[in-house]
């Protein structure tokens, strides 16, 4: 029996074991929008805005592990999706966007509605097709999943013109993709793992560097297992936060820009760094001439194009860094007391490290006004680290990684690469979607909540009870900080009007309360996160407060500009 | 430093804006990039001359396999090879010139492929140090225009660009 493109879309979505979509329709979705009427294995969320979209499926796909999956409309629905994209692009997300064209025979006439998306969207998709006959279609479904989620994982594109939606085909979906010029490396070369093991048992100040392939390769376990075998520190990148438990004594917290004194001191003054799953970031590594000066580097990470990119690599191991930590975890098991003598070998570096941590705690000036970091620390308390936390991006970001403990992998939803305000509500909304009974919290910032406040529409429309906590400092506070710092306190175009966001949420049906000083915190935050509704809070925090330590542009991570 | 790099690609439309695509945005440079079908019609070779330090060169290299569509990757900077390059002049051909322009055709084995009663066109291929020569000597007599292809390049002796065997991935192993 032949098919519909369409209806052979929707089976291939089920043959794949999609469950939920993001999706906003037009013209030329219908034909597919048609076939998935009363398709009820798939929860079809219709947001609004595209951007939103597909920065749900990404938040569902981080929060679950799962591929995201969102489908949009040719021309402006498809342009619409570029943020989103490049923001799951450089975060490395596995996602699949569908995008809608005009027909076939209208390609390349400026069309009505037409964009050349797959052209567009080239450079931030991992692959991206445009499917020109509908006998190829489930086969590019089919090729398109297993590359999102395979190897380092990123956001595929796939072009479906109209024409091919309604033409006719026999449907049978691949058992596999088989596709000979994509091959990544999973397992580690055994030599070069044992090479990085010498390394180990003779550094005297090692320290785990640790990112986001971490969280995606679920490694969160062996990573803290190994650390803890070894007695090595680890510090995560902001993608990389709840790969070892925020909480843990071995942890030393965020590094980079805005990361702790201790591990900033740490990365300086170890002699060797063990990098897995993170790609040295300008944002982490500080200027890379000084990036830890002393340090032999051991590097894991699946994509071999980060390696040595930035910083040149003593040792390189390509492959899943899950994989590659079974591996090293098998060398350490099997030559125990060998291993046990580092725990004595690095005594005296942990002592340290506790003294830096005792005496440079992340901290920040209590006085009369609401602080902030206050509001985050009760966030954390009141969740007792039990809910998934998506941030937007400037000071609540920073803010966030700094005083919310992350106790579990894919419980930090934040846009790390791309840095797009904007990112964290619908994410809050896909990783609801994900997890209908979980907390959901977006800690906001006054600009960015608005960049997708729309999304208001959305969560009460499908009952999702998201809590957006608002830092609301009338600032674009991190562009703010960087005026107040480098350029005179000149606040030019910073300075924000907001609405009355209590009110907006109230007109959307959602609810909405405020936070004016300390003494409410707890008892607005308490009844937000009981109520089974979407909620902001609107917290009138100290407007002009920074973030500290910080490590200015350019320089080197030991350059901290402490509180 | 100048390298020699040959591609096997998928011989799918849009593979090259991927390439170029890459290169431009990554800022890296091109040389010179010949393309066309290989043996196996699914398959098209391609040979890029690029400029950069070993860092660049590796990051190239890394990048250009890390393309779903690119199949393998050879950089000749550490193989024996041969390259070969061919270029159209058009001169001026005057009486009195002409015969030094076909004496010059003689000696660099060239063809005159086109004649008019003004100009020839000649063909020539060789390697790179052979056509500056080449253009060299017969600039003085006015080039009226050139075009070059840019290299192609092969491994000498036994040295193949093959396709390995398909093997099978488990989808979304690293994902668990
Ligand atoms: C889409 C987008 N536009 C601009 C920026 C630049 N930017 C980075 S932080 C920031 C300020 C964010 O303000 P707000 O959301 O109020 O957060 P705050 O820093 O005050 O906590 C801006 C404008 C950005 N990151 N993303
Ligand atoms: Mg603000």
């Amino acid at each position: 029996m032949k098919r519909t493109g369409a209806q052979i879309f929707v089976e291939s979505l089920k043959a794949e074991g999609i469950d939920t979509i993001f999706c906003y329709p037009g013209g030329a979705t219908l034909n597919i929008t048609d076939a998935l009427t009363d398709i009820s294995e798939i929860n079809q969320v219709v947001v609004r805005h595209e951007q939103a979209a597909v920065h749900a499926a990404d938040g569902y796909a981080r929060a679950s592990g799962k591929v995201g999956v969102a489908l949009v409309t040719s021309g402006p629905g498809a342009t619409n999706t570029v943020t989103g994209i490049a923001t799951a692009c450089m975060d490395s997300i596995p996602m699949v966007v569908f995008s809608c064209q005009v027909n076939t025979m209208l390609i390349g006439n400026d069309a009505f509605q037409e964009a050349d998306i797959v052209g567009i969207t080239r450079p931030c998709t991992k692959h991206s097709y445009l499917v020109r006959d509908v006998k190829d279609l489930a086969k590019i479904i089919k090729e398109a999943f297993h590359i999102a989620a395979s190897g380092r994982p990123g956001p595929v594109l796939v072009d479906i013109p109209k024409d091919v939606s309604s033409a006719l085909a026999d449907f049978k979906y691949p058992e596999k993709a088989l596709i000979r010029s994509y091959q990544p490396t999973y397992v580690g070369h055994p030599g070069q793992i044992k090479k990085a093991m010498r390394l180990i048992l003779h550094s005297r100040r090692p320290v785990l560097y640790t990112g986001g392939g971490v969280i995606l390769s679920n490694a969160s376990l062996e990573l803290t297992r190994f650390a803890e075998a070894l007695s090595i520190p680890v510090t995560n990148t902001l993608m990389g936060l709840g790969g070892i438990p925020g909480n843990h004594p071995l942890f030393l917290g965020m590094l980079g820009m805005h990361g702790t004194y201790s591990a900033n001191m740490a990365i300086t003054e170890s002699d060797l760094i063990i990098a897995m799953g993170a790609r040295f970031d300008d944002r982490a590594t500080g200027k890379t001439d000084e990036f830890a000066p002393h340090a032999k580097i051991i590097h894991v990470d699946i994509d071999p194009t980060s390696i040595s990119k930035n910083i040149k690599v003593d040792i390189p191991i390509v492959g899943d860094t899950r994989n590659v930590l079974i591996q090293m975890l098998k060398i350490v098991e099997n030559e125990k007391e060998t291993y046990r003598q580092q725990h004595r070998n690095v005594a005296e570096w942990i002592e340290k490290i506790t003294e830096w941590k005792k005496n440079y705690p992340l901290t920040y000036q209590k006085n009369s006004t609401l602080k902030p970091q206050y509001v985050i620390e009760r966030v954390y308390e009141l969740t007792k680290g039990k809910a998934i936390i998506t941030t937007e991006v400037g000071q609540n970001q920073m803010w966030t990684a700094q005083f919310f403990k992350f106790l579990k992998p894919r419980t930090c939803l934040t846009s790390g690469g791309l840095g797009t305000m904007g990112y964290g509500f619908p994410a809050a909304i896909g990783a609801q979607v994900a997890f209908p009974r979980s907390l959901v919290v977006d800690i906001a910032g006054d600009g960015s909540i608005q960049m997708n406040i729309q999304e208001l529409a959305t969560a009460v429309q499908y009952n999702l009870p998201v809590k957006v906590v608002i830092l609301n400092n009338g600032f674009l506070g991190m562009v703010r900080q960087w005026q107040e710092l480098f350029y005179e306190k000149r606040y030019t175009w910073t300075h924000l009007h907001s609405p009355d966001f209590v009110k907006v949420a109230e007109a959307y049906g959602a609810v909405g309360l405020r936070i004016e000083n300390e003494k409410d915190v707890d008892k607005v935050l308490k009844e937000a996160f009981k109520n089974k509704r979407p909620t902001f809070i609107d917290v009138h925090v100290n407007p002009e407060e920074c973030v500290y330590p910080m490590v200015p542009a350019g320089a080197s991570l030991k350059e901290m500009l402490l509180v | 430093m100048r390298h020699t790099i040959s591609l096997l690609v998928e011989n799918e439309f849009g593979v090259l804006s991927r390439i170029s695509g890459l290169f431009s945005g990554r800022g890296f440079n091109i040389e010179s990039l010949c393309v066309a079908e290989s043996l196996d019609p699914t398959v098209s070779t391609m040979t890029i001359v690029t400029t950069g330090n070993d860092a660049i060169l590796e990051q190239i290299l890394k990048q250009l396999n890390k393309l779903i569509n690119v199949i393998k990757v050879v950089d000749f900077s550490e193989i024996d090879y041969v390259s070969r390059e061919m270029v159209l002049v058009k001169v001026n051909a005057e009486e009195k010139t002409r015969p030094e322009i076909l004496r010059m055709v003689e000696i660099f084995r060239g063809k005159i492929i086109d004649v008019s009663s003004r100009s020839y066109t000649i063909m020539i291929t060789g390697d790179e140090a052979k056509l500056k020569a080449f253009i060299s000597l017969i600039k003085p007599l006015g080039i009226k225009e050139l075009v070059r292809t840019g290299p192609i390049a092969m491994a000498r002796g036994e040295r193949m660009l093959k396709i390995k065997e398909k093997t099978d991935i488990k989808g979304g192993e690293s994902n668990g």
